[in-house]
C-alpha cells in the first residue's frame, strides 16, 4: 500500500495544533483542540484507505479503481460520535460559565492544595508571582 | 444457541427506548428497567453455561458472509465478565431505585434521564465484552462513555461540572488515540476483525506490530487507569451520586482491563512486554495505595484503592502465564463485585450519617451495627484476608509471579504483599475512625485541628488557612490543609455545616436505612462471599478461560470456521 504524504502531514498538523489548544486553560479552546485532534484522526483513516478511486459501486467503477469504502464508513461513524461529544462539551462549558462566570478548567482538588502551598512558599511561588507581575505590566501598558 | 449472543446488548437498548417513552410513568419505567436487567442476567448465565459446554459462540450480525460483517463472540472470558457485570448492574439499579424512592431531598435528579442512560451504559459494557471487531469495541466504548458523561454530571452542580470536565476531556483524547490506533491497524493489515487480525498481525514487521500494540495498550491503559495514565480517576469518581460511582468503579476500568487482556492475548501473543507490564503494575499498586492512605474521605480513599488494585490485574496480565492470567480473571470478577459493594455501602453511610468525611463520622457501629458489618466484610475482602476471595485471587497471581521467577517478578510479589497490607491499614483506619470511636471523640479530635493550626501559627484568627507545603506540622502530628479547612468550617457557627455529633444532638438524622437500599448492598456483599464458597469451580473455570486465551486458535477457529452452531 502506498501512503499519501500530504494527508499524513495534514493529519500531523491538525493533531499538533489540537494538542497545543488542549493544553490551554479555557474550555472553549480545549474544545477546539479536541475537534482538531478528532479531525486529524479522521484524516488518518483516509490515509489508511489507500489510494483514492471511483465510487465503490458495482457497474459504475471497474473493480480495480474503486476506493476503499470501509474507512469512509468508519469516519462517518466517528464524525457522528464526535458531533455528539462536542455538543456535550459545549453544554459543559456553558454550565461552567453559568456557575463560575468563566469556562476555565478548574483545578483538581489535590492540585488546588499544591497551588495554595505554592502561594505561601517562598521558593515555590514563581508561578503565581509571574502571573501577578504579568498582569501588572499589562495594566500599566494599558493605562499609559 | 448463538442467537443468545446479541441479547445482552439488544435488551438494554430496547429497554432504553421503552424507558424513554415511559418517562412520565416512573413506576412502569422502574419495572421495565429492572426486568430488562434481570433478563440480561438470565441470558448471560445461559451463555456462560453454553460457552463452557460447547465452546465460543459466534454471531455474524446481519447475516453477512463471514469475514465481511461484524462478529459478536462470547468465549469463556467474556461470558464470565457478562455474568458478573449484569449481576452487579442489577444490584446497583435496585439500590438507586431504593435511594430515589425515599430521598426526594437527596439528589435533584431527573429520573426520566437516569434509567435510559443506565441501560445504555449496560448495553455498552456488554457490547465491549462481546465484540469481535476492533471498531465495534470503539463504538461500545463510546456508548458506555457517553452514558457515563451524563451520569457523572447529573444535576450539573459545581463539583460535578468540575470533575466532569476533566473526565470528559481525558476520555475524548483517549478515544481520539484509539481512532488513530484503529486507522493504523487497518492500514497495516486491511482488517479490523479480531480473528483476522490474529492471523495477519504475526506476518507484519515486528517493529510495526510493536507500534500498534503500544498504541492500543496506551488507549486501554487510560480507560483502565493504569499508572501513569490514571490520575483522572480519583478526582472524577467521588463527586458522582453513590450508585453511579459504584457502577463506574466496578465496571468501567474493568472494561479497559478486559480490552487489554483480549488484545494482548489474541493479537500479540508473541510479544508479551512482560517487563513494561510489571513495572506499570508495581508503580500503580504502590502509588495508588499511598494515595488511599492520605485521604480523609471514604469515597476518595476507595477510589485510590481502586487504582491500586488495578495493579494486581496488570500484574496477572503481564505475566502472560496460565497461572497469572487465570488469577487475573478470577480477580477481575472478585474486584468488580467487591468495589461496587463497598461504594454502595458508602452510599448507605452517606445516607445514614449525612457525610463520608472521616472528620465528621464516628460511632456508626453503635448507630447502625448492620452497616458496620456490611462495611467490614467487603473491606476485609478487599484487603485480602484469608479465606475470602480477595486472598484467593491474590495468591493465584503471586504464585504466577513466583513461577516466572525473574527479579522483577519477585519485586512484584513483595510489592503485592505490601500493597495488600497497606490496603488493610487504610480500610482498618477508616473502619476504626468511622465506626469505632464515639461521635464525641470525632468532634473533639476535629476541634483540635484549628487549635493546632493556631499553635503552629498558620491559622490567624479570622484569616484563611495558610499552611506549609499543603500540610500543617504540629510536633509529631501532620494535618492536611483541606482537612483543616473542613474542621474550621465545622467549628464556625455561621455556616450551617454540621458533623455527625451535631446531627445526632439535633436529632436530625434519618432513623434507618430503607430496606430497598440495604438489600442490594447486602446482596452484593453476599455475592462476594459466594465467590469464596465456589472458588474451586470458579478457579477451574478461569483456568479453562486462561487456557483458551493462551491458545488464540480456539478463538480464531470458532469465528472463522464457517460452521454455525
Amino acid at each position: 500500500m502506498s501512503a499519501n504524504v500530504t494527508l499524513i502531514l495534514v493529519a500531523a498538523a491538525l493533531i499538533g495544533c489540537g494538542v497545543y489548544l488542549v493544553l490551554e486553560r479555557s474550555l472553549t479552546r480545549v474544545l477546539i483542540g479536541v475537534v482538531l485532534i478528532g479531525n486529524g484522526a479522521n484524516v488518518c483513516f483516509l490515509v489508511a484507505g489507500g489510494r483514492a478511486g471511483g465510487a465503490p459501486l458495482v457497474g459504475e467503477t471497474p473493480e480495480g479503481q474503486m476506493s476503499d469504502p470501509l474507512p469512509q464508513a468508519l469516519v462517518l461513524t466517528a464524525i457522528v460520535i464526535s458531533l455528539a461529544t462536542i455538543a456535550f462539551l459545549l453544554a459543559m462549558a456553558h454550565r461552567s460559565w453559568q456557575l463560575n462566570g468563566h469556562d476555565d478548567v478548574q483545578d483538581d482538588v489535590e492540585d488546588a492544595a499544591i497551588r495554595r502551598r505554592a502561594a505561601t512558599e517562598d521558593a515555590d511561588d514563581e508561578f503565581s508571582g509571574h502571573r501577578d507581575s504579568d498582569v501588572e505590566v499589562f495594566e500599566e501598558e494599558g493605562a499609559s | 444457541m448463538n442467537a443468545l449472543v446479541p441479547l445482552p446488548v439488544i435488551l438494554p437498548l430496547l429497554g432504553t427506548g421503552a424507558t424513554l417513552m415511559l418517562s412520565r410513568r416512573p413506576r412502569i419505567q422502574r419495572l421495565v428497567s429492572m426486568s430488562v436487567l434481570a433478563a440480561v442476567v438470565v441470558v448471560s448465565g445461559w451463555l456462560l453455561y453454553a460457552v463452557d459446554r460447547h465452546g465460543p459462540q459466534v454471531l455474524w450480525v446481519g447475516g453477512w458472509p463471514e469475514p465481511l460483517g461484524i462478529s459478536l463472540v462470547a468465549d469463556r472470558l467474556s461470558a464470565l465478565m457478562l455474568v458478573v457485570s449484569s449481576l452487579v448492574t442489577l444490584a446497583v439499579l435496585a439500590f438507586s431505585i431504593g435511594q430515589r424512592m425515599t430521598g426526594e431531598d437527596q439528589e435533584k435528579t431527573p429520573v426520566s434521564v437516569y434509567h435510559p442512560t443506565f441501560l445504555v451504559l449496560v448495553a455498552g459494557v456488554s457490547n465491549a465484552f462481546l465484540s469481535g471487531d476492533l471498531f465495534n469495541i470503539f463504538v461500545s466504548f463510546e456508548m458506555l462513555l457517553f452514558a457515563s458523561y451524563v451520569l457523572l454530571t447529573l444535576g450539573g452542580t459545581e463539583p460535578r461540572a468540575r470533575a466532569g470536565t476533566i473526565y470528559v476531556v481525558v476520555n475524548m483524547l483517549s478515544s481520539a488515540l484509539f481512532l488513530v490506533a484503529i486507522a493504523s491497524v487497518y492500514a497495516a493489515t486491511g482488517s479490523l476483525n479480531l480473528a483476522q487480525l490474529a492471523q495477519r498481525l504475526p506476518t507484519l514487521d515486528p517493529q510495526v506490530s510493536l507500534v500498534l500494540q503500544l498504541l492500543l495498550l496506551t488507549t486501554f491503559a487510560i480507560k483502565a487507569a493504569v499508572f501513569p495514565l490514571g490520575f483522572w480517576l480519583p478526582d472524577s469518581y467521588p463527586t458522582a451520586p453513590a450508585p453511579v460511582t459504584a457502577v463506574f468503579a466496578g465496571l468501567l476500568t474493568k472494561v479497559g482491563i478486559y480490552a487489554i487482556i483480549r488484545t494482548q492475548t489474541l493479537l500479540f501473543p508473541g510479544s508479551a512486554l512482560t517487563d513494561l507490564f510489571l513495572w506499570a503494575a508495581l508503580v500503580t499498586m504502590i502509588v495508588g495505595i499511598l494515595g488511599a492512605i492520605a485521604q480523609t474521605d471514604i469515597k476518595r480513599m476507595l477510589s485510590f484503592t481502586l487504582v491500586s488494585h488495578i495493579g494486581y490485574l496488570v500484574l496477572g496480565v503481564g505475566l502472560a502465564t496460565p497461572t497469572g492470567l487465570s488469577g487475573a480473571i478470577f480477580y477481575v470478577a472478585h474486584h468488580i463485585t467487591i468495589q461496587t459493594a463497598l461504594f454502595l455501602v458508602v452510599g448507605l453511610i452517606e445516607f445514614r450519617a449525612g457525610s463520608t468525611s472521616l472528620l465528621r463520622l464516628g460511632g456508626l457501629a453503635r448507630l447502625s451495627p448492620m452497616l458496620a458489618i456490611l462495611f467490614f466484610v467487603p473491606a476485609m475482602n478487599l484487603a485480602g484476608i484469608p479465606p475470602m476471595s480477595g486472598f484467593i485471587g491474590k495468591v493465584g497471581m503471586l504464585q504466577g509471579g513466583l513461577q516466572q521467577g525473574s527479579a522483577l517478578a519477585f519485586a512484584l510479589v513483595i510489592g503485592g504483599v505490601v500493597t495488600s497490607l497497606l490496603t488493610l491499614y487504610a480500610v482498618v483506619r477508616t473502619w476504626s475512625l468511622a465506626f469505632w470511636r464515639t461521635p464525641e471523640q470525632a468532634r473533639d479530635l476535629t476541634a483540635t485541628l484549628p487549635e493546632m493550626g493556631r499553635e503552629a501559627g498558620v491559622v490567624a484568627e479570622g484569616a484563611d488557612v495558610v499552611a506549609h507545603r499543603g500540610h500543617v506540622h504540629v510536633g509529631p502530628v501532620t494535618v492536611g490543609v483541606r482537612e483543616l479547612e473542613e474542621a474550621m468550617r465545622l467549628q464556625s457557627d455561621e455556616e450551617p455545616d454540621r458533623d455527625l455529633y451535631q446531627l445526632l444532638k439535633d436529632d436530625d438524622l434519618p432513623h434507618r436505612v430503607p430496606r430497598a437500599m440495604a438489600v442490594p448492598a447486602l446482596a452484593l456483599v453476599g455475592m462476594s462471599l459466594v465467590f469464596t464458597v465456589i472458588a474451586g469451580p470458579l478457579y477451574a473455570y478461569t483456568d479453562r478461560a486462561a487456557h483458551d486465551l493462551r491458545t488464540p486458535s480456539v478463538y480464531v477457529d470458532s469465528v472463522l470456521s464457517g460452521s454455525r452452531r
